[in-house]
């Protein structure tokens, strides 16, 4: 016995072992996850995807470092968590934002979202779309300027930053100015259309239009048990049924339900940002309800809204009622059920 | 086979690594006398005994040296025969100070032979049982140590239909019971019968987990020739199977009510080492002065079951199992899930210590505690059904009207939660303290009406 060389013992409360999970473990486990959904946007969008994701996390994490330090704490930049925003923040935005512009939302996603609200943990709404719709309001003709995917230009550099002929408009983008025109529906909706569509071959977000890649990514995420099935399936469930509805209701200004799921964000949103754990609910009921009320607010943004795409929103406002719902959803405790009686 | 598989899923559990096999295949081996024993005054729940002897005495081999101070109390016995070197304060598991007897033995062994055995205790009548199961100092040998009299003679508005025998030893590491029921599986069976027939109930569940088949069989073995409905449960392993409250749920479907005992659903539970001591006590007339005791750990030369006296130093012990063979940073009086962290090895067996287990560095890494993120994991790991993030929020704001709301009281401290914890917040830590200030609160707010 070294009781000479070490006389003391590390005394602490129990439990005395630990099952080794962390949360710079469950982030670096996201950072797989994105990895898909991030090389396919490399793919599809060429120069610009990658210069906006380099931007991005380097922005959030040197946004997180900066705060931190002013704030006179330590760095806290390892758990990762600045990474993960950094990568959903640039994959909520159109390919061809000016790099600036970006920038901008990291300082919101950061400094604004997330660090004055005590940093990590404390955060009301998820950072990354806090700061996507900040940028929406304050470059709404900048962020609304799409290209399609697979440009033959996508690798040709500064061409996009300029307006110029190959902007088009998203697919949702398309159906609500014929629903607001009052226009018969503009896309054909056959099988090869949904296979680019599931591919990401579209125009939109760059990080948003592959639905496979994000798919894949959320199965890791399930595998490892970093998410649950409870807010994806609820969310894509609930805009699945309306979308349904709706089809059957009035055939010629709704697009059918396939449409609905891979179109816009819906993916990323229902898949990554809605099942961020420090803004959705605590337990299982109330994540399902979460994600109910994500897939309602989405819809009804999709189809009456101001906006053509409502995935961002709705997320948001169900953060906000996140406190909310894990109030209404207390689980009734072991034994409780029986002292009533 | 009168085999049961248990009735319930848990609520809420963990899986741990479990390390069993350092000492499972181990017999139980007697360690011979040590050069003193220090025999604590409070070694059971309530209050500690009285000690009734002082500097100087001689003492014989099972005499009783601390006497019952109150309803919820147990009398305390002399290890061995030798020389009371002094009546002192000393260190508690608990870090706490109480009163011990220290011995030294004569190396005789003498016996007091103070309770005559009750060979046949079919026709010796209750209170007579009742009376040697107190005055063999008998305590609950699983943890917290509640004076097995006390829990065998339920209040008459309390009926009581079934005794639950607790051999689940879900604790990692921990092997005691398994060896005790392995070695012992007869007596044990003989000690329930006692107990059964003090209580007057016919069903009997033996609540075993699934790692310890060779257990089971033991006792399969044992009941073979039971009569009346006697069967051993299989539980499913997993963290805390072991837990009176989970346990009955698991054995019954029953849930003790918030804030209830076990006897308010008509339960009563019994650790397989407690239904030894009452066979050996009742039959033998032998006082609770030695118990099984797992010494483990990936340091520790020789992992082994101890049967040591009680009041054996843990120092002691560990020169038993051959000491260390690499350096140990943490030691834990018990199991690694609920065991209490020592920083000496001057302290003490009781009739609670199931186990002391030596940790090496890399198993206790240093954790910086962050924020809660939300992840929700402790609600799905707590067994009782709390909210262990809120519970912890709260508690940090020192809002503990808010923490009593949310049941804090409900908590058994297993440690689920904190295990499972990617942010490591220290929530077992928060609620012990928010526990005993609800407490505090509580009390009070009753001295002041
Ligand atoms: S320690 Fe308490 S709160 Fe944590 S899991 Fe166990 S019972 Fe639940
Ligand atoms: S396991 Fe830890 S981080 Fe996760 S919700 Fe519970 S307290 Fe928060």
């Amino acid at each position: 016995m070294s009781n000479d060389t070490q006389p003391y013992f590390i005394v602490s409360t129990a439990p005395h072992t630990h099952s080794g999970s962390s949360v710079r473990r469950i982030m670096l486990d996201v950072i797989i996850a994105l990895m898909p959904a991030v090389l396919a946007s490399f793919y599809l969008f060429g120069w610009h995807a990658v210069r906006l994701t380099a931007v991005c996390v380097l922005g959030c994490v040197g946004t997180e470092a900066l705060c931190r330090r002013l704030m006179g704490r330590d760095l806290g930049i390892g758990d990762l968590s600045a990474v993960v925003t950094g990568l959903l923040l640039a994959m909520n935005l159109p390919p061809a934002l000016p790099s600036g512009m970006a920038l901008v939302g990291c300082v919101i996603a950061i400094a604004i979202a997330k660090q004055v609200f005590g940093g990590i943990g404390y955060n009301p709404f998820n950072p990354a779309l806090v700061a996507r719709v900040a940028l929406l309001m304050s470059f709404p003709v900048a962020m609304t300027r799409w290209h399609d995917a697979l440009n033959p230009a996508r690798w040709l550099g500064f061409a996009w930053t300029v307006p110029d002929a190959t902007t088009t408009a998203t697919p949702l983008g398309l159906v609500k100015t014929a629903l607001t025109m009052k226009q018969p529906l503009p896309l054909t909706w056959d099988n090869s259309t949904m296979l680019d569509y599931l591919l990401g071959n579209m125009s939109g977000c760059i990080g948003e239009v592959s639905a496979l890649a994000l798919l894949l990514g959320a199965g890791y995420l399930l595998f490892r048990r970093c998410i649950t099935w409870h807010i994806p399936v609820t969310y894509i469930g609930t805009v699945a049924i309306f979308a349904a509805i709706l089809r059957v209701v009035d055939p010629a200004t709704n697009m059918p339900v396939s449409f609905h799921m891979l179109s816009g964000g819906l993916m990323l949103g229902a898949l990554f940002m809605a099942t961020d754990m420090v803004t959705s609910p605590l337990t299982r009921r109330g994540q399902l309800v979460f994600g109910a009320g994500c897939g309602l607010l989405t819809i009804l943004i999709r189809r009456w809204g101001g906006y053509p795409e409502g995935v961002s929103f709705a997320i948001l406002l169900m953060n906000a009622l996140t406190p909310l719902i894990n109030q209404a959803t207390r689980p009734g405790i072991f034994g409780q059920s029986r002292k009533k009686k | 086979m009168r085999t049961t598989q248990a009735l319930f899923k848990l609520r809420g559990s963990i899986h741990p690594e479990y390390f069993k096999g350092l000492a499972r295949d181990k017999d139980i081996v007697a360690m011979p006398l040590p050069k003193q024993l220090c025999v604590s005054m409070a070694q059971h729940l309530g209050a500690p005994a009285k000690p009734i002897v002082s500097k100087g005495d001689h003492v014989l081999k099972g005499q009783r040296i601390g006497e019952a101070a109150g309803f919820i109390s147990a009398h305390v016995h002399a290890p061995t025969s030798g020389t009371v070197t002094a009546v002192e304060d000393g260190p508690t598991v608990t870090g706490t100070l109480a009163l011990r007897v220290v011995i030294e033995p004569d190396g005789q062994d003498t016996p007091a032979n103070a309770l005559p055995p009750i060979k046949d205790w079919t026709t010796a009548g209750r209170d007579t049982i009742l009376a040697r199961i107190a005055d063999a100092g008998i305590a609950g040998m699983g943890g917290a140590g509640f004076p097995t009299r006390v829990k065998l003679s339920p209040p008459p508005d309390k009926p009581i239909d079934t005794l639950i025998i607790n051999g689940a030893e879900c604790e990692p590491y921990l092997t005691a019971d398994h060896r005790v029921m392995l070695e012992r599986a007869e007596q044990i069976w003989q000690g329930c019968e006692i107990m059964r027939s003090l209580l007057g109930v016919k069903t009997v569940r033996i609540a075993i987990e699934n790692n310890k088949p060779e257990a089971i069989k033991a006792m399969q073995t044992a009941i073979a020739k039971a009569d009346g409905d006697v069967a051993i449960c299989i539980l499913k392993t997993e963290y805390p199977q072991g837990a009176e409250k989970q346990q009955i749920f698991a054995t019954t479907g029953r849930e003790v009510p918030s804030g209830g005992l076990p006897m308010d659903v008509g339960c009563v539970v019994e650790n397989v080492g407690t239904t030894y001591a009452v066979w050996d006590a009742v039959v033998n007339g032998n006082p609770l002065i030695e118990r099984v005791t797992t010494v483990t750990g990936h340091p520790v030369a020789e992992p082994r079951n101890v049967l040591a006296r009680i009041g054996t130093s843990y120092a002691d012990l560990l020169a038993f199992c051959g000491g260390l063979t690499c350096d140990a940073v943490k030691i834990v009086s018990g199991g690694p899930m609920m065991g209490i962290a020592q920083s000496n090895l001057e302290t003490t067996t009781t009739k609670t210590t199931s186990g002391l287990l030596f940790l090496e560095a890399s198993r206790v890494p240093e954790y910086t505690s962050m924020p809660c993120i939300s992840c929700g994991r402790c609600v799905v790991a707590c067994p009782m059904d709390l909210l262990p993030a809120e519970l912890s929020n709260r508690i940090e704001a020192g809002d503990y009207d808010a923490a009593e709301s949310l049941n804090i009281l409900d908590c058994i401290e297993c440690g689920c939660c904190a295990f499972i914890c990617p942010a490591h917040r220290p929530l077992v830590q928060h609620f012990k303290m928010g526990k005993s200030r609800v407490i505090l609160k509580r009390r009070q707010a009753q001295t002041k009406s």
